[in-house]
């Protein structure tokens, strides 16, 4: 049985056994919830096809939150690449438009897989099916790698967070990134220590983000951080390919933004009363939505 | 803790405290009162009340109550669904003493005239506590199958049912009885490791000084 309580007990019982993370994790998860592979793997897949339809439900210009403060950007991105405005390439493309399909999708109460979070749900999905579409990988590797993401993930939560309440958006954005750079890692084919380096890397590069929606609401600025955590994830996952390491181990990462997330003051931690959601804008939209509220209450 | 708690629940956004677990308020509220509701007084509380326009706290909540799960997107436009089926419902912000920032309290009623009030929060990546129910003290949060039982409090009553569950079989988790004094009102909640038929809760219901009985699958 494996306990999830270091990125280097995934590390290395893979190593042990010359497999890849997700196939250890998906073993010892059948046997921890007393079914068969097969089961779980299935399960796992079905998860996969509802982030496959949450990037088009999103996908169209009139999409629009409940509050009314966000949506149809990932239209609007959509339209401005297919006429060729792309400044990242066709990769790049794919994650940022699926990233802010399924972070629009989510504000607009559609069907989404928490990944870790809710708020967070755009980044790994976006990064795995963007890559596995570009470079033409087949669907049962990528929905293998969703069980190294969770691995990663379930390390994190016990060592540290994945809620804004408790750790920041770090906590968040941050872990969704890092379980999708290892996970993307391991999709293409990198070794089981590149994709610890990588979730390190990713998780490094937001260390200190603070948890400050506007209006206490799930979408500014959480929908455009889902956008820079699908690059985050990809950059730390080119580099741990190319042989890169993190010289702090992941687990002293995971350590440390915990540590962050303990010093952050609760203003910064989904109140939406610090950051961004103390701004002078802010303050007059969140104004204006609980009056809002109020009205036909 | 499993994969699928860090990869899931499926759910419909944006939020898993004020969205997926209002709506699982919404249809715990339901199956206690057994019936389709005609009638219902939401009272919202704290952070409910501050931002349930822009979380869909309230299509959630009434998407419960329609017998929706957390997962289904008739959510998005509950309200509508509500309207044309009839079912009447007020949206109130309250200020309830001590209550978790996430609250809710629900009055429902049925065709027949059945009300349940029930109140309870929404702590977190869609978990939700039960709290009181029409005016009875409670707590259990619906994680596993679960047992609810009106009844009046006298001797025996208690023996009787967990009597009848060991004849099926039926290991008990965890069992509390709430009441508000000697000989009145009371109420079980049972815990159980698996799934209730409902052969079981038509036993149930036959015995000496039980009301009620419902059985709640977790989601
Ligand atoms: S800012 Fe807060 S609510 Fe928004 S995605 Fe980050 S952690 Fe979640």
């Amino acid at each position: 049985m494996l306990r999830y309580d270091s990125v280097d007990e995934l590390i290395k019982a893979a190593e042990e056994r010359d497999k890849n993370i997700s196939d250890i994790v998906l073993e010892d998860q059948a046997q921890e919830l007393g079914k068969s592979t097969d089961d779980i793997y299935h399960q796992m897949e079905n998860n996969a096809k509802v982030m496959e339809e949450s990037i088009l439900d999103a996908l169209h210009p009139h999409t629009k939150s409940a509050s009314g403060l966000s949506g149809g950007d990932a239209y609007k991105l959509y339209m401005a690449l297919e006429q060729g405005k792309s400044l990242g390439g066709s990769l790049m493309d794919k994650v940022l438009i699926k990233a802010l399909a399924i972070a629009e999708s989510n504000a607009s109460m559609g069907r989404i897989v928490a990944a870790p979070t809710a708020g967070s749900c755009g980044i790994l999905p976006s990064v795995l099916l963007a890559v596995q579409e570009d470079k033409k990988i087949p669907r049962p590797r990528m929905i293998m790698s969703l069980f190294t993401a969770a691995g990663m993930g379930m390390v994190i939560a016990k060592r540290a967070s994945i809620s804004g309440a408790e750790g920041g958006c770090q906590a968040e954005c941050g872990s969704a990134a890092a379980m999708a750079a290892a996970a993307l890692v391991e999709m293409l084919g990198g070794s089981p220590r590149m994709a610890g380096h990588a979730c390190a890397m990713a998780l490094k590069s937001v260390l200190g983000l603070v948890c400050d929606p506007v209006a206490g609401l799930v979408e500014i600025p959480c929908i455009k951080r889902n956008a820079t955590g699908a690059i985050n994830a990809v950059v730390a996952a080119q580099l741990a390919l190319a042989g890169i390491e993190s010289l702090i181990p992941a687990d002293e990462v995971i350590d440390a933004m915990k540590e962050v997330g303990d010093l952050l003051v609760p203003s910064l931690r989904e109140t939406g009363e610090g950051g961004l959601a103390a701004t002078p804008t802010a303050r007059k939209l969140a104004k204006k939505i609980f009056e809002d509220n109020k009205e036909n209450g | 803790m499993n994969v699928f708690d860090i990869i899931g629940p499926i759910m419909v956004g944006p939020s898993s405290s004020h969205t997926a677990g209002a709506a699982r308020i919404g249809k715990i509220v339901r199956n206690l009162l057994g019936q389709e509701p005609v009638e219902a007084i939401i009272e919202l509380h704290g952070s409910f009340a501050q931002t349930y326009k822009g979380h869909g706290t309230d299509r959630a909540i009434i998407g419960g109550l329609l017998g929706f799960d957390p997962h289904d997107l008739r959510i998005r436009d509950s309200l509508n669904i509500a309207a044309k089926q009839g079912f009447h419902f007020t949206i109130k912000q309250v200020n309830l003493k001590d209550a978790h920032p996430n609250t809710a309290r629900i009055s429902v009623r049925d065709g027949s005239g059945k009300r349940v009030v029930v109140t309870a929060a929404s702590v977190g990546g869609g978990n939700v506590v039960v709290r009181d129910i029409n005016g009875l003290e409670v707590d259990f949060t619906g994680r596993s199958h679960t047992i609810i039982i009106p009844h009046k409090d006298a001797p025996g009553v208690v023996a009787s049912v967990t009597g009848l569950l060991s004849s099926y079989n039926i290991n008990i988790g965890k069992m509390k009885v709430y009441r508000k004094r000697r000989g009145g009102e009371a109420i079980m909640v049972i815990e159980v490791d698996q799934e209730i038929d409902q052969a079981v809760a038509d036993k149930l219901i036959k015995l000496p000084c039980v009301n009620e009985v419902t059985v709640l699958n977790p989601l």
